[in-house]
């Protein structure tokens, strides 16, 4: 990458540009930035953010841009736990949706202690939430267990959880569908008191500050990256692959259980079928987005991050557009589409060609 | 990155299977709930006999039926009338009952005909889909069995079933739409949120909505969209129409969670609603939370749709064994829409599930 490789065809500036378009965050800006522009010329108005009251009398911000980055906050969450399990098991978890819903059953379980409705907290929130995430990291063990240790394939292992996840999310509420009515329980899904910014947003950036400092001061990204790339040479080099891809599914469980939080708190309920219905594909396609091989190996964690936003940016542009609800995973179906043929070896090879760079070069890029 | 694209295959077809064994999980935990009764054939081991019950028919013998029915999880309304049923078909009540609940209609034709193959008596029957029960009810006929229809209808000769007790889903819509328009608004600026595309509740419920706005000039949709009975996305598509500073006065939801969904953006956006306030807000179904959303002035109007049609079916069927046909072949669940100024606590208390 420090080197740009010098052809004589070319001008300075235009290695520059082939640089860019190389670099794996390529895609995920690429598409962000479509959708500004077109944004930008069909109605600068999406970008308006205004000041508001809401009912409790706080000041609040609202406008298409805080929304996107609000109702981004699960799947950025999701992505980011999803991007670590496909970077070392080579698979996609496509429980996560199932698992969001036990998690925010156990929590309103706890905090509605039992009952169908309840007006203030049964069980300090905390601690609801700990036993959420802590039910959900069991579960993502259960799941990590069958890949690293059974050697199941990923997407068959957590099948189990996807098909029983739901059940057991009602279950766990006796089929009740409970409601929790006090206002501190949604501080985390809607706004705290006097402040403008949505916390969902503020949980994200917990978040992802979170891996950013475990990825820089731990050895994580590294050891999950060789076991993906190279499972038995990373073992003979000391490091145990099964453990680590357990690790990684037990983190992707900790992923879920915030991200369950965030959504049961938007509104003290929960509807155990629909709830994040289908969000294990936007997760996945997330993950695809931000550049990272499905397949598993190196990974970029920040380009999935920036894939979920780019999906929610789409589906914001969409219902702003009026675009029938039901009409949007055709939408997402075109962006899949144009990946796939775009990452295909066959239109990489011709895009090389074009390019007319030593295939050596794009190694050093990417 | 031809992995990739495999991977990405192999997602399609995973996919496509578990759509279809969402329901077998379903089948195993009722099979295993099922199993917990003694065979339907084999006289009921009589602890004491069953001399309490007086109404019931004179012989020992418990009267057999399978239950086929929605997912419990659907939604607190489908939770309700699943709990109903469990309630009333009990060994007490003098019923050998097997439940099943699945969404999709073809493992439910699947499971009735394996019913009608076990001789139960009453076929009782929510049907997932309108159209495909054919051979289901010439089966029924043929093997004696008498199927009666709860919660949703199909499309069938009304010799095909012995009865039919079911919601007139566009009486709700007509009921809410009239309601609407006794408001006396200037104008009617609707964020319409649907169901469940196709269903019969967001057919009755939008075709009442659909005429009137096409009918009366004042009345506009400033969006119609379907959440898929989804809260959040309710909530999500509330708040693009916010975000796009159209004006609006009304959110008719198709069902309570929705509403719910609805009403937390406009709480989030300082908007007013309820009865003093700038939108009015209107749900459907029979969930207490939102009777005492309306009860407390935050919610308008709720629809109810009532979910509890056992005792009706109960009713039926010993009128059936007595040798009474009923009155009528289709019976409608007894509804009416709630307003915020006349809802009383007896009556949440009343209908609420």
């Amino acid at each position: 990458m420090t080197a740009p490789v010098k052809t004589p065809n070319k001008r300075p500036g235009e290695s520059l540009l082939r640089r860019f378009t190389r670099h794996q965050l390529f895609i995920p800006l690429a598409a962000l930035a479509l959708l500004i522009l077109f944004n930008l010329i069909a109605d600068p108005s999406f970008f308006a953010v205004s000041m508001k009251e809401n009912s409790l009398g706080n000041p609040v911000l609202s406008g298409n841009i805080i929304s996107v980055l609000d109702n981004a906050s699960e799947l950025v969450i999701l992505a980011i736990g999803m991007t670590l399990v496909t970077a070392s098991s080579g698979g996609q978890d496509i429980s996560v949706g199932a698992a969001m819903a036990i998690a925010g059953s156990v929590i309103l379980r706890l905090v509605c202690g039992g009952q169908a409705a309840a007006d203030t907290l049964q069980t300090p929130l905390l601690l609801a939430v700990l036993a959420g995430i802590l039910v959900s990291m069991i579960f993502g063990a259960f799941n990590g267990a069958l890949v690293a240790y059974f050697k199941i394939q990923p997407m068959v292992a957590t099948l189990i959880l996807f098909t029983a996840g739901r059940s057991i999310a009602a279950w766990i509420n006796n089929n009740q569908l409970p409601i929790i009515n006090d206002i501190v329980f949604k501080y985390a899904g809607t706004f705290l008191p006097g402040i403008p910014v949505p916390t969902p947003i503020f949980i994200t950036a917990f978040i992802v500050l979170l891996f950013w400092l475990a990825l820089k001061f731990t050895n994580l990204g590294l050891y999950t990256q060789s076991v993906g790339i190279n499972a038995s040479s990373s073992r003979l080099n000391g490091l145990d692959p099964k453990l680590i891809k357990l690790l990684t599914y037990v983190i992707l469980g900790v992923c879920v259980a915030v991200a369950g939080f965030i959504r049961v708190s938007r509104s003290g309920s929960i509807n155990y079928s629909r709830i994040a219905e289908n969000i294990e594909m936007d997760a996945i396609l997330a993950v695809a987005l931000g550049g990272n091989a499905l397949s598993g190996g190196k990974f970029n964690i920040y380009g999935s991050i920036l894939g979920a936003y780019v999906i929610q940016f789409l589906t914001t542009t969409l219902y702003k557009y009026e675009v029938p609800s039901t009409a949007l995973p055709a939408y997402k179906a075109v962006v899949v589409i144009l990946l796939v043929v775009l990452s295909a070896p066959v239109v990489q090879e011709k895009l090389s060609s074009v390019r007319k760079s030593p295939a050596k070069a794009a190694k050093e890029v990417s | 990155m031809k992995k990739v694209f495999c991977l990405l295959l192999a997602m399609c077809m995973v996919l496509a299977l578990a759509a279809c064994s969402g329901g077998g999980n379903n089948q195993s935990a009722n099979n295993q709930s099922a199993n917990n009764q003694p065979p339907a054939d084999t006289n009921q081991p009589a602890e004491g006999g069953e001399p309490a019950a007086p109404a019931e028919p004179s012989s020992g013998e418990p009267i057999t039926v399978g239950v086929i029915n929605n997912d419990p999880n659907e939604s607190g309304y489908r939770t309700a009338n699943d709990k109903a049923m469990r309630d009333t078909f009990t060994a007490d009540n003098g019923y050998e009952a097997t439940f099943y609940n699945n969404n999709d209609a073809a493992q439910q034709i699947a499971t009735a005909q394996q019913m009608i193959q076990d001789e139960v008596d009453f076929l009782l029957l929510s049907p997932a889909s309108t159209t495909g029960w054919d051979t289901v009810l010439q089966d029924a006929q043929a093997a004696g069995t008498q199927v009666i229809l709860f919660d949703r209808m199909l499309e069938a000769d009304e010799s095909m079933y012995a009865a039919a007790v079911v919601s007139d889903m566009p009486a709700e819509g007509k009921t809410a739409v009239d309601w609407l328009a006794s408001q006396n608004l200037d104008e009617y600026n609707i964020i319409h949120i649907q169901g469940h595309m196709g269903s019969d509740a967001q057919l009755g419920r939008t075709g009442a909505l659909d005429e009137k706005v096409n009918a009366e000039a004042s009345w506009n949709y400033v969006a119609q969209q379907t959440a898929d009975w989804d809260e959040a996305t309710a909530r999500t598509i509330t708040q693009s129409v916010i975000d796009s500073g159209k004006a609006f006065n009304v959110i008719y939801a198709e069902n309570n969670g929705m509403a719910r969904g609805a009403v937390a953006a406009l709480d989030a956006n300082g908007i007013t609603h309820g009865k003093d306030g700038d939108v009015i807000v209107m749900g459907f179904d029979s969930d207490k939370w939102a009777f005492e959303e309306v009860l407390a002035g935050r919610w308008n109007y709720m629809g109810l749709c009532n979910p509890l049609q056992a005792e009706t079916v109960d009713a039926i069927i010993k009128d059936l064994m007595a040798g009474k046909a009923p009155a009528e072949k289709i019976t409608y669940t007894p509804e009416q829409g709630f307003d915020a100024a006349t809802l009383t606590q007896a009556d949440v208390d009343k209908y609420g599930t």
